[in-house]
């Protein structure tokens, strides 16, 4: 069975994700992104990153111990769900194209 | 110049409280520290900052709650200070838009948080109060009735988790369109 669709947060925090990044990083990158629209707030965040580690979709890079700022980075599983999630869009879309197209919408 | 106000709200008045807190700092009254029922404020730029709560997970000490706190912190907010399981975080506004929850989803876990706690204390209440009771009446012990300020206490937590628990339901119902 396919995944259900991913919320907009997780979406984007994997897409964020291709790169390695720490917590602020994601933050900064979806916002520019989504043009400002979207705004990960750092507790949404907080639990999405961990929900996404015990998912293994993602992973911690071993950094130095020292350093709180831990950076992340998408796994082969993070990747296979984002191309899922891609191809769920797409029909979205392309659906939504086809129906308003039809009624000259 | 410090200026010290006691005050008090309840566990299910956050949302309350923050907006109290963030009317102080529009005035020019900036929260620099956090007691129970006791908010030390400082003179601040007028709405300098934002300020937000959260009740934890675990205790503000716990190692989870520490890693979680120094997160919140890197994306440009600080701490202010803790009450039990409440944290008291600030931002500056020229900074941006500070929001600690950006989904329904979160803030219902929140919710669910602070529902959970009081849902405990409550049920601990009754049954002292209960049992109190029931020592007053069968042993002929005045001194048990005072359990009796268990129940009210009972009820007061009660009436707490009715508030949270309608709120929850609100943000349950525009989950089921929106996010």
């Amino acid at each position: 069975m396919p995944n259900p669709a991913l919320t907009e947060a997780v979406y984007y925090i994997l897409l964020s994700l291709i790169k390695p990044r720490h917590g602020y990083g994601i933050i900064q990158n979806v916002e520019a992104l989504s043009g400002g629209r979207v705004r990960l707030a750092a507790g949404t965040l907080y639990g999405a990153i961990n929900t996404l580690l015990e998912k293994n979709w993602i992973r911690a890079l071993p950094g130095e111990k020292d350093s709180r700022k831990k950076e992340y980075i998408i796994t082969d599983d993070g990747r296979q769900a984002l191309s899922d999630e891609l191809a769920r869009l797409r029909e979205l879309l392309d659906n939504g194209n086809r129906i308003m197209e039809e009624n000259g919408l | 110049m410090r200026k010290v106000i006691h005050k008090w709200f309840w566990a299910w008045e956050a949302e309350k409280e923050e907006k109290w807190l963030n009317e102080m700092c529009a005035k020019g009254l900036g929260l620099a520290s956090v007691g129970l029922g006791r908010y030390e404020f400082e003179d601040c730029t007028p709405g300098a900052y934002q300020y937000r709560l959260e009740f934890l997970e675990h205790s503000p000490t716990h190692p989870e709650s520490v890693q979680y706190i120094h997160f919140v912190e890197d994306t440009g907010a600080e701490q202010i200070g803790s009450i039990t399981r409440w944290v008291y975080f600030r931002k500056k506004t020229e900074d941006g838009p500070f929001d600690l929850f950006s989904d329904n989803a979160s803030r219902i876990k929140h919710l669910s948080r602070i529902i959970a706690l009081l849902l405990a204390l409550n049920i601990f209440n009754l049954y002292i109060g209960c049992y109190n009771i029931f020592l007053a009446i069968t042993w002929n012990s005045p001194a048990n009735y005072f359990g009796i300020i268990n129940l009210v206490i009972g009820a007061l937590l009660f009436y707490g988790i009715f508030k949270l628990h309608r709120q929850r339901k609100a943000l349950k119902k525009e989950q089921q369109i929106f996010e």
